[in-house]
């Protein structure tokens, strides 16, 4: 088979995949509903706390944060765990059978979840910004558009390392992953700037900068509410167009070494593990 | 070429640090336009065999070969070749319809647009799913998706379909569907073939055209359903008719060196098989109300006698005592109970 027929393949695997995931929020809308409205009454909260305390311009923070914080929920949850859940259903032995690449199903799942998570990112900050007095200055907005897109292919990256990690350890792999979900709160910087702030010590930050999340919410925030340019961002920017290849790389390795493992030991497809 | 040649293939597993050989050393071929049946009880090596020639599972050792490509090194050109129906499998996604779960299988094997629709609705067609081609999948039953499933495993054209138990609970109608069409598609082309595993021998019969039975990982019988069932020529296969039914049956045979079956009167499906060797022989009670027949595999023709004495002495009254051709599950149980022995 020619590398055409391959390259063809694949992007219609891709097609596919991402197809269903997007059918599945047309399907069943009271999902998407749940999952705009369960982060707009986190993201309330602080907004609440900040006007208390007379800190209004960190409004714009929170609501950002919010709206990015949909994204993470999504890699974790609706990605990491995706081959597991396609095992425990059955599903998973219909893709190992064919011949398309795992790389080429596990981006489809990424580009499905993509553009389901952003139209509920869009949501949140919409309402958001309807909902409380927010304002934002921007002046660059190819530099938004540009490390929002870095900033979701990196975290769908971890989300395809994850995945693979999950499809030979499983229910360990989704222990780790509930582990992580408050860390990555803390340290991404959510509600609060990070980076930017004295909040943590410096080794912290660096820590916190290897999560897309954080890198991305920062530089987000300094282009949309802070009205800065590409200039201002390039280290953002670098750091996270190699976080997304070394990311991609290191999830098409392991993914790789994880079905020869489970292989050989007869665990590809063993369910309720 | 053949389609399938398996040569000496092992598999172990490693279970909490004891070794479990699932296969050992197996060797197998099937030829193109060939139906070959795969018997055995379960955890035997069937689905493990299967697993292997699909891709799914790596062997400890030997080779196996579809259609000439190595399973391990060529699994790529193995996959685009091949495809795999499981009884009682999830056949797509539940949220998708029919034709859009089709559409999606169709994708992962780089179907052109034009190519799927044509054999999607084919599929839909040879299948009788047409009034549910736009029903959301999780509100069938579970005929009609065994019946999507099926179609799955056609979406690529496929020169060797694997088949672990297509009949899985399904109804006469769906099983005898799914029968008729499975032999019209290797009838309808002879370079394709099927492997089939079933708990149903009389399927077994009625489809394949070689018949292997695997015992613990070792094929212990390899022919055609014929051959076989003439293998057992030096054995007697002898039909006992009883007028009335006691639930003794099963304690006074137990005491003779024989493989026996119990049979409704009525009724051939309630049968079940009892080895008197094997320590898990059960009796479920199939003493119907029309009285019972009892099928009785002997070596020695001169044991019927006494049998049928031990049976009239516990007030059990014999209509006929008649010689009867064996069947594939009288080979069956034979075999296993050579290998028990």
């Amino acid at each position: 088979m020619s590398f055409s027929d391959d390259l063809l393949l694949n992007i219609k695997t891709i097609y596919a995949r991402a197809y269903v995931r997007m059918k599945g929020l047309t399907r069943e809308p009271h999902w998407s509903i749940a999952e705009v409205t369960i982060p707009l009454l986190s993201l309330s909260a602080y907004v609440y706390l900040y006007i208390t305390l007379g800190a209004y311009e960190y409004m714009a923070f929170v609501i950002v944060g919010g709206a990015m914080l949909a994204f993470w929920s999504n890699v974790l949850w609706g990605m990491s765990a995706q081959l597991y859940w396609e095992k425990d259903t059955g599903m998973l032995q219909h893709y190992m059978l064919a011949p398309a690449s795992r790389m080429a199903i596990l981006i489809g799942m990424a580009v499905g979840g993509m553009i389901n998570t952003t139209i509920r990112s869009l949501s949140i900050l919409a309402i958001g910004t309807l909902l409380f007095p927010v304002s934002y200055a921007l002046n660059d907005p190819v530099a938004l558009l540009l490390v929002f897109l870095l900033t979701v292919i990196a975290l769908y990256g971890m989300g395809m390392l994850f995945a693979s990690l999950f499809l030979l350890y499983g229910r360990e792999a989704s222990h780790i992953a509930d582990l992580l979900q408050e860390p990555i709160y803390l340290l991404s910087g959510i509600y609060y700037p990070v980076i930017g702030s004295n909040i943590f010590p410096n080794a912290v930050k660096v820590v916190a900068s290897i999560i897309p999340l954080t890198l991305g919410i920062d530089a987000i925030r300094l282009i949309l509410i802070m009205g800065k340019g590409i200039g201002d961002v390039t280290l953002h920017v670098t750091a996270l167009a190699l976080l997304a290849v070394a990311l991609l790389v290191v999830a098409r390795v392991v993914l790789r070494k994880m079905e020869d493992v489970s292989k050989r030991q007869g665990r590809l497809l063993l369910r309720w593990q | 070429m053949r389609a399938v040649d398996v040569i000496d293939v092992t598999r172990v597993f490693d279970s909490k640090g004891k070794k479990v050989i699932a296969l050992d050393g197996i060797n197998l071929s099937i030829n193109k336009g060939e139906i070959l049946g795969l018997l055995g009880s379960n955890g035997a090596g069937k689905t493990t065999l299967i697993k292997i020639l699909a891709t799914l599972l790596l062997p400890t050792s030997g080779s196996s070969y579809v259609y000439g490509y190595d399973v391990v090194k060529d699994a790529k050109s193995v996959r685009r070749i091949i495809n795999l129906v499981s009884g009682g499998e999830t056949p797509g996604y539940g949220l998708l319809s029919v034709k859009e779960n089709l559409w999606f299988f169709s994708q992962l094997y780089g179907l052109r647009s034009s190519d799927a629709r044509e054999i999607i609705d084919t599929l839909i067609h040879d299948m009788e799913l047409e009034q549910y081609r736009d029903t959301r999948v999780h509100k069938l039953s579970t005929g009609y998706k065994q019946r999507l499933n099926l179609a799955r495993g056609f979406i690529n054209d496929p020169m060797l379909l694997l088949l672990d138990e297509p009949t899985l609970g399904l109804d006469v109608i769906n099983a005898r569907h799914i029968r008729t069409y499975i032999k019209r598609w290797v009838r309808d082309d002879p370079s394709r073939s099927i492997l089939l595993t079933t708990h149903y021998l009389a399927e077994a019969e009625e489809v394949c055209d070689k018949i292997a039975i695997i015992y613990r990982g070792k094929i212990i019988a390899y022919e055609s359903p014929d051959a076989l069932k003439r293998s057992l020529t030096d054995s007697n296969v002898v039909e006992i008719k009883l007028v009335n039914a006691s639930k003794d049956i099963d304690s006074i045979l137990s005491r003779h060196e024989i493989v026996y079956e119990i049979l409704n009167g009525t009724d051939d499906m309630m049968h079940h098989y009892i080895n008197n060797n094997s320590s898990n022989s059960n009796s479920n009670g199939v003493h119907g109300d029309n009285g019972v027949r009892i099928r009785l595999v002997v070596d020695d023709e001169s044991m019927i006698p006494s049998i049928v004495e031990s049976l009239v002495s516990k007030g059990l009254k014999v209509s006929s005592v008649s010689k009867s051709t064996p069947t594939l599950e009288d080979v069956y149980v034979r075999y296993i109970k050579r290998y028990e022995e």
